[in-house]
């Protein structure tokens, strides 16, 4: 399908390829079915990836080299490029191929590691695999170094929206054409003694360990790991290609709070912004989205200012479209988050299923949007005049700091 | 540091285990095996070194290394070096 855009002819971002590592399991069909049936990832309160065994996909030398994250990272990029036909051999030009991942902390689990070694032994017995392990573009690099990307490559950090920002990223580098292709998403393995302490500390994660997004007992988020991969390309180089198109970002759009260190701001309005800029990006209204697929953390503050941000941007039709979290199965897989719920949004929509808020069950005052609860639903792409039907989802991300990051997503 | 007698045999024994635990193979580890062979690079070296000096107490610094090729050579340095 050719997409009208409402800025004329620029290139598009399709997307042929992604992989999740997320704590329901490895690839993305086992996250879309498992949401979708209604299973949860969450385990005494916080969600792990048991099931990912790093030597599955890289030499014991590469898996001692890569923080859990980076190994995470690996895991989904695998999978993704062997989905879009990557994996034997890039399809461009490597200079012409793009590799940015995002994540909210980087490698803290060897630093904490590292931490202690200095503390017990002294400097000298510190591993000179310490920074390459902990720096926040590892995952980029070893994906780079594992595939031969030569392109724009980097790591993307902006906490919890760094998944989708770096899609976002991603997708306006093949838009202006400093790309024909990218590999792009989020990674996350902050499951360690301090981002616990710390997250606990500032009063943000659940202390029932139960992650129930928009319900009015709600108490916080539930810490997950995981990462999640995409493969982009230049829509009229992937049809040359003869790839197979999974969907596409038709629109992307980030803002900034400039309100506080971690809350919301309780309006909502540069959230609201941020969608209403991925709608506009995308050449399309309100009228034309078929889901939302939430930032929903389970957080008092966000899920309120998320839904006063949704009723400002869509309107009217905020009360029409079916609203659910992945966060309530997987947790909160911060910089991850972004790319796993994209993932998990255009497969959805591929789908033509409406996945659930699972635990959703009382009303909250004012959060008053349909939360999709219970179980998942069929999902009726709307029409959009001349008789050919899409279907389409906002994906919203913010992150501490005040980072809002939506990506506007078609699945095919 | 320890106090028992450096052997050529310990040392031999240390270097091999320290390369295998940064992930070369443990088939192709001998006293000629090059570490371009074994993929063995700076960041492994200063790992091996590392071992070295809590093993024998032989500091390796990056000089004394940067010009060895072979397995073999890292095990001569270290027992001459115990030994003086």
């Amino acid at each position: 399908m050719t997409s009208a855009r409402s800025n004329g002819g620029r290139r598009r971002a399709v997307i042929t390829g992604y992989g999740a590592i997320t704590p329901l399991g490895v690839g993305a069909e086992t996250l879309i079915e498992r949401w979708s049936d209604g299973e949860s990832g969450i385990a005494d309160g916080v969600a792990r990836c048991d099931a990912f065994e790093p030597g599955e996909f890289m030499s014991r030398k590469d898996a001692r080299r890569s923080d859990r994250f980076t190994q995470l990272a690996i895991g989904a990029a695998a999978e993704a490029l062997d989905a879009a036909g990557f994996q034997e051999e890039l399809p461009y030009e490597p200079g012409r191929v793009a590799c940015v991942i995002g994540t909210g902390i980087g490698g803290l689990g060897s630093l904490e590691e590292q931490e202690g070694v200095l503390r017990e032994r002294g400097p000298k017995a510190v591993s000179p695999l310490s920074v390459p392990l902990m720096m926040g573009n590892a995952a980029s690099a070893a994906v780079a170094m594992r595939h031969g990307i030569h392109g724009h490559t980097y790591g993307l950090v902006s906490a919890c929206a760094a998944g989708a920002h770096a899609i976002g990223s991603a997708v306006r580098m093949i838009e202006t054409g400093d790309a024909d292709a990218a590999v792009t998403g989020g990674a996350e393995a902050a499951l360690t003694g301090i981002a616990i302490a710390a997250f606990a500390a500032m009063g943000a994660t659940s202390e029932s360990g139960v992650s129930r997004p928009f319900d009015a007992r709600r108490d916080g988020f539930v810490m997950g790991e995981g990462a999640g991969v995409l493969v982009l390309e230049d829509a009229e180089a992937a049809e040359r290609r003869g790839a197979t198109v999974l969907g596409e970002v038709l629109g992307y759009a980030a803002t900034s709070d400039a309100h506080h260190l971690t809350a919301p701001e309780p309006s909502g309005a540069d959230a609201a912004r941020a969608i209403a800029l991925a709608l506009e990006d995308a050449g399309l209204g309100p009228g034309d989205i078929d889901y939302v697929n939430a930032h929903g953390t389970s957080t008092p503050l966000n899920d309120r200012s998320e839904t006063e941000a949704l009723k400002s941007a869509l309107g009217d039709e905020a009360y029409r479209i079916p609203v659910s979290s992945t966060k309530s199965v997987i947790g909160h897989l911060l910089g991850a988050a972004g790319a796993v719920e994209a993932i998990a949004t255009v497969e959805a929509l591929r789908r033509r299923t409406v996945p659930p808020t699972v635990g959703w069950e009382e009303r909250d005052e004012g959060l008053d949007l349909d939360y999709v609860p219970e179980t998942d639903r069929e999902l009726a792409p709307r029409s959009n005049g001349n008789g050919s039907r899409r279907s389409v989802a906002i994906s919203n991300s913010f992150g501490f700091g005040g980072h809002n990051a939506v990506l506007c997503l078609e699945g095919r | 540091m320890t106090t028992e007698q450096v052997t050529t045999d310990r040392v031999e024994q240390v270097i091999f285990d320290g390369l295998a635990e940064v992930g070369a193979e443990r088939d192709a580890i001998n006293r000629d095996a090059s570490f371009e062979d074994l993929d063995v690079d700076s960041l492994d070296l200063v790992e091996i070194a590392q071992i070295i000096e809590d093993e024998f107490g032989v500091e390796l610094e990056g000089d004394a290394v940067a010009d060895l090729t072979n397995v073999g050579q890292v095990i001569d340095l270290v027992v001459a070096r115990s030994q003086s």
